[in-house]
């Protein structure tokens, strides 16, 4: 399955997005996470079916004005 | 911490019910690195620091492996240790529904209500999209945010921020690091005497600590800026020197200052002056 992971293509095996966070080595607890543009709470990942052309934004602190 | 804004009769800045010593609010973007970055915020004695999100990228091996991996929970155990309050906020954003999503990912990253909410509606001056901005924050108080708007100083948008929940505003000195100061000091002016309940801080376009003391000797409450701190040749040192001028400005506002005149007004008596304002015949 081809989707779009922070604007870049990605084939990935994993169908929710829980599964995906992990596989990409993340701390569940440490990145936010939104798909199609859509907030996604950390509670709902595993709830949360991923498909072709998903838009998945994976989201940690930065530095800001 | 200058002894006068722990004193018993300084009031300090109320911020959604919580209490903050410094007026000063600094941003944590464009250092020279992240000692450089501890070490001002340190020297502003500010409380709180903005932060953002960012993409991250992931861990697992051979996946999605890209420059600055980790990148964000560096940068989270490095500001952690300034022990400051977090401000994240929503930059970049263009419409409601990115500012509104972000805001959220910001509440379960940062565990916090508070959102400068940034709604950008032009490139080149980074000038809020106040329809937008006005919209989310509807939004965005109903559903139990506590926002911080960076707006323009427009009177009737103020006016209906206010109205959506906001008990903070966050009006533009100038565009986003210009380091012009304030534009429009009547606008301001005007913002403070109509809203003088509201808690006013000067958000954007701050170049000296002369600007941001005006600022404050228009009674604003507070400023928050990061360019001219960050950017500056010895940032901890103009950290200082905002603070300074911040604290100074606040103080001038409380202690009433003189309505200016076009005409000398001689400031020693002239009661019983010696000889010289005698006629001679």
């Amino acid at each position: 399955m081809k989707i779009q992971l922070n604007g870049t293509h990605l084939d990935t095996e994993h169908n929710d997005l829980a599964a995906l966070v992990s596989a990409l080595g993340h701390d569940a607890d440490k990145v936010a996470t939104a798909v199609d543009g859509l907030f996604v709470p950390r509670t709902a990942r595993a709830q949360t079916p991923l498909h072709e052309a998903s838009a998945v934004e994976i989201l940690a602190p930065m530095e800001g004005g | 911490m200058p002894a006068s804004l722990t004193s018993p009769s300084s009031k300090g800045l109320r911020l959604y019910g919580s209490e903050f010593a410094s007026r000063f609010l600094i941003g944590s973007a464009q250092y020279p690195s992240p000692a450089i970055l501890l070490d001002a915020i340190a020297a502003s004695e500010a409380s709180i620091v903005t932060v953002s999100l960012r993409r991250e990228a992931g861990n697992s091996k051979g996946a999605h492996k890209e420059a600055g991996e980790g990148a964000g929970q560096q940068f989270w155990s490095l500001i952690q240790q300034s022990g400051a309050r977090l401000l994240p906020n929503t930059a970049g954003c263009k419409s409601v529904k990115e500012a509104v999503n972000t805001a959220h990912m910001a509440r379960e990253l940062f565990s916090t209500p508070w959102i400068k909410l940034e709604v950008i509606g032009e490139d080149d001056t980074l000038q809020p999209d106040v329809f937008g901005l006005v919209e989310a924050a509807r939004i965005l108080c109903a559903e139990g945010f506590q926002v911080f708007p960076y707006t323009t100083d427009d009177l009737v948008v103020a006016e209906k921020l206010l109205a959506a929940g906001c008990e903070v505003l966050m009006p533009w000195g100038a565009p986003i690091g210009s380091g012009r100061g304030l534009n429009n000091p009547f606008a301001l002016r005007a913002l403070r005497a109509h809203f003088p309940d509201a808690t006013l801080i000067v958000d954007a376009g701050i170049g000296l600590p002369s600007q941001a003391a005006q600022a404050m000797e228009l009674g604003y409450d507070a400023i928050l800026l990061n360019t001219a701190v960050a950017k500056a040749s010895d940032p901890v040192a103009m950290a200082t020197a905002f603070a300074q001028a911040i604290d100074a400005g606040h103080r001038a506002f409380n202690a009433g200052a003189i309505e200016p005149r076009d005409m000398a007004c001689p400031s020693t008596p002239v009661l019983g002056s010696p000889f010289w304002h005698v006629d001679h015949d």
